[in-house]
């Protein structure tokens, strides 16, 4: 075993135990860890908000005598009138700056990103059967979109042709869930091995 | 006014939005990139509204002395560090800021997100039953993936890894696809119910 003086890794290697610790039961040291994530985590976004947006899109533009900031300055202090009751329903002019912003700019969004490019990539072409196998894994896809679209279509009742195409639907749902529950494992799977490669290297030493 | 003046502003700035993606023009960019700054501030705004309801919840409790207390002065006096380190000292690379970044923040989240593989595993087991066609479906497709994922995969069959490969790139593909559709068309009625003034809930309140 060889041992690392580094302070910083064991704090690291210490915090790292503190929260495994959880596996056997809820217990003080725990608590701790957590707690000082939730501490960290809150001190890290508001140092890093101010240095990185806070100065260079507020700050430094109104110091420069760019008064058009005294926009987004008002609409943020907005945010606070929901401390005084006889102004509090001001808080929704931010709100409602941001909400309608994010639909207007949404909508387009989807459109493109969501809606068209996904059905460019599902629509099977002749192209599609240039090699005869990716030919007949683009209409198990094509198949698959339509009958899990029809799974969630719920203004008619599932009978007749909906029947069988919706429970094929719920087929393809199935698998696609089950696969993205197996790959999710194995993210996290990776972070707990990443977690004891850094117990047993850097802290003890115990492989390269 | 209360509610007229919000819905107007709501509406003004979704249809402006919406116009202006369709317009390539040097003064519709410029106007897109000014408002995103504006937002990106708004957002910082909310944060501090966020931080300083945390640093309520926290007081109180301290002060009330309720169950556990000792353990908020841990979150607020480690939020104030790690805030005045940051905001005086600087977030460069080499800075105190970063290494506390490193070897606190990040072993903590990681270890975090780590700890949920043995609770997903465990609800896992305590969840999944074949007890019909669908569960059995969803059960053998976890169990493909994982399994052809993982190195020693390969060594049950040679075929498993390309398997759970096949499974990943069409019947989940098709599955994922249909529900981002579906999804799509979802938040499109959302924001056009938004913008229109008919789904008013953001509003809150009564008056």
């Amino acid at each position: 075993m060889n041992l690392t003086p580094d302070p910083w890794i064991w704090i690291a290697a210490f915090l790292t135990l503190m929260i495994f610790s959880f596996l056997y039961k809820d217990n003080p040291f725990y608590k701790f860890a957590e707690h000082l994530f939730v501490g960290v985590a809150n001190g890290y976004y508001i140092a890093l908000y101010w240095h990185n947006t806070l100065r260079p899109n507020l700050y430094d533009p109104l110091s420069a005598g760019n008064f058009i900031y005294f926009v987004p300055l008002l609409l943020g202090l907005m945010y606070f009138t929901r401390f005084i009751p006889r102004i509090g329903w001001l808080v929704r002019i931010p709100i409602g700056f941001m909400i309608g912003w994010g639909a207007g700019i949404s909508i387009p969004a989807y459109f493109q990103a969501d809606l068209l490019k996904q059905l460019q990539g599902t629509i099977v072409t002749p192209n599609s059967f240039l090699n005869p196998l990716e030919g007949i894994w683009a209409v198990i896809i094509l198949i698959g979109v339509v009958c899990t679209l029809i799974y969630f279509y719920f203004s008619k009742e599932h009978t007749g042709i909906l029947k069988p195409t919706a429970r094929l639907g719920i087929i393809f749902i199935m698998i696609g869930f089950g696969a993205s529950f197996g790959y999710t494992v194995m993210a996290r799977v990776s972070l707990l091995i990443g977690r004891i490669q850094f117990l047993l290297g850097p802290w003890l030493g115990l492989i390269e | 006014m209360k509610r007229t003046i919000p819905l107007a502003i709501c509406l003004i700035m979704g249809v402006v939005m919406m116009i202006q993606f369709f317009i390539p023009h040097p003064i519709s960019l410029e106007f897109n990139s000014t408002i995103l700054n504006w937002i990106i501030v708004l957002f910082a705004f909310a944060l501090v509204l966020a931080i300083g309801n945390l640093i309520r919840h926290h007081s109180i409790k301290i002060r009330k002395r309720k169950h556990d207390w000792p353990y908020s002065i841990v979150t607020l006096t480690s939020m104030a560090a790690m805030a005045i380190i940051g905001l005086f000292w600087g977030i460069e690379a080499d800075s105190l800021f970063q290494r506390i970044y490193l070897n606190i923040f990040a072993p903590l989240s990681a270890t975090m997100f780590a700890l949920l593989a043995y609770y997903m595993a465990s609800a896992a087991y305590r969840a999944f039953r074949a007890r019909s066609l669908e569960a059995t479906l969803l059960l053998a497709a976890a169990f493909i993936v994982m399994v052809g994922f993982m190195p020693f995969g390969q060594y049950i069959s040679p075929r498993l890894p390309a398997f759970a490969e096949w499974i990943m790139r069409y019947p989940n593909m098709a599955a994922q696809r249909g529900i981002i559709i579906g999804v799509a068309f979802g938040a499109i009625a959302t924001a056009l119910k938004i913008i229109l003034g008919i789904e008013r809930s953001w509003l809150g309140g009564k008056e």
